[in-house]
């Protein structure tokens, strides 16, 4: 039987080296795995690509790595919630993409599913397909988007099973099981860590072959 | 009208547009009201694009209750039906057609049904969260929102800011009329009476076509 080895916080963000790509899940810190980015940011890993839904707010989730000055290029598709990301990017101090959130979300799903990309309607007539190959497909357009994967994702979970498979709860799961499935090396941050089986074939999200380290959320 | 009532007005008339069974997206701000304005009769199911059908109201007591939030990132509840998925399933759902209605505010909208809502640029750059995918993907896209930015026209000849899409918007409701967007052009077919239908004309920049059967706003 697969057993996923569990590790703690600081571990996790030891695997978070200057220049990586990261991905980082959840919605406005709804789903975002904050045991691991505290760790994350007081490891001073610099010059980041961070992919995840928004920069989070001011200080939390993907913010308190944006106020570290630990990311060099964040790829989202909200920043507006986090004033300091805004200010960052006017001052020239971060390389901004901004890409429709379906888009990002399948971007990521195209990246764990050995996808070459997809094509989508969203963007067509934006700035957003500027500089995308633009195809028709029985007469309709649709822009080109190309996978993303990371070196590392830095995903939350509800709970876990000593094997690794994952169940999320409530909309915290939202980019989390994606990006999952799209890293080198995916560490998955859950509240409980029950005996393999008691989650149930049936009910496992996320399973247990994507994921490389488990980490018990701990308290702040 | 009182600027208080502006929003309420503009929800109320929206909230006619939808029909029970409808799954709509609402946007923040101002659509977040229609729910409110329903007729008792009618049910709608909320979709909410950070991965959740049946949208409702936070429920404090809930044990999930720190685990749910609406695409504003504020609390909020689920449903009795409702069903949790990931952010690619939520926009398989949009983008495959799958939602009936969105109503979203914005900052402009043009004669073509173009839509520009999510950056001015070297002043804003929250992002286009999920609006460009709902606008090309919900089946009746509704715009909502006051007619003018402190008076100078909003629904336009042709936008001047960056789009959201092109050619998707069906509706315009503000408190000054309700408007069709057709390939002849923009359609009034409602006025708020407290307004003449030059007073309209005066506020939009793009040229308005006078429904035949041009009716009171109620």
């Amino acid at each position: 039987m697969a057993k996923t080895k569990v590790i703690s916080a600081k571990e996790a963000a030891s695997f978070v080296k200057d220049g990586m790509t990261v991905m980082i899940g959840g919605f406005m810190t709804n789903g975002t795995a904050e045991s691991i980015i505290k760790e994350i940011a007081a490891s001073g890993a610099k010059d980041l690509t961070v992919i995840c839904n928004d920069a989070g707010y001011q200080g939390v989730g993907t913010g308190r790595l944006l106020a570290n000055g630990q990311i060099k290029k964040l790829i989202a598709s909200h920043v507006g919630l986090n004033k300091e990301c805004g200010q960052k990017y006017s001052a020239g101090e971060l390389d901004l993409v901004l890409q429709p959130q379906g888009t990002l979300a399948e971007q990521v799903r195209a990246g764990g599913a050995g996808l070459g990309g997809f094509l989508t309607p969203t963007g067509l007539g934006t700035t957003v397909a500027e500089g995308k190959d633009i195809i028709t497909v029985d007469g309709q357009q649709y822009v080109l988007e190309k996978p993303l994967r990371a070196d590392v994702a830095i995903v939350q979970g509800y709970i876990a099973d000593e094997s690794g498979n994952v169940r999320y709860k409530g909309s915290t799961r939202n980019f989390n099981p994606l990006m999952a499935s799209a890293a080198d090396t995916v560490i998955v941050e859950v509240e409980k860590i029950v005996p393999a089986g008691e989650i149930g074939p049936d009910y496992v999200e996320t399973p247990h072959i994507y994921v490389d380290y488990l980490v018990l959320k701990e308290e702040a | 009208m009182e600027r208080s009532e502006i929003k309420p007005f503009i929800a109320k008339r929206v909230a006619k547009e939808l029909h029970d069974g409808d799954v709509v997206n609402l946007g923040i701000g101002l659509p977040t009201m229609i729910p409110d304005y329903l007729d008792p009769s009618i049910k709608i199911t909320l979709q909410s694009e950070n991965g959740f059908i049946g949208l409702a109201a936070a429920d404090p007591e809930s044990p999930d209750a720190a685990y749910i939030v609406n695409a504003g990132g504020q609390p909020a509840g689920i449903e009795k039906d409702g069903m949790f998925f990931d952010s690619a399933t939520s926009f398989s759902i949009i983008r495959g057609g799958h939602v009936d209605a969105t109503v979203l505010g914005s900052l402009q909208v043009d004669e073509k049904g173009n839509i520009a809502n999510w950056i001015i640029p070297g002043k804003m750059v929250p992002g286009m969260g999920g609006a460009m995918d709902l606008v090309v993907g919900a089946k009746k896209v509704i715009v909502a929102m006051e007619h003018t930015q402190k008076g100078s026209p909003k629904i336009l000849k042709e936008c001047t800011l960056p789009l959201t899409a092109k050619n998707q918007v069906n509706m315009i409701v503000t408190e000054m009329g309700v408007m069709d967007v057709t390939p002849e052009g923009i359609v009034l077919k409602e006025y708020n009476p407290e307004f003449t239908v030059e007073e309209i004309q005066a506020a939009t920049e793009a040229k308005l076509i006078i429904a035949d059967d041009l009716k009171p706003m109620v």
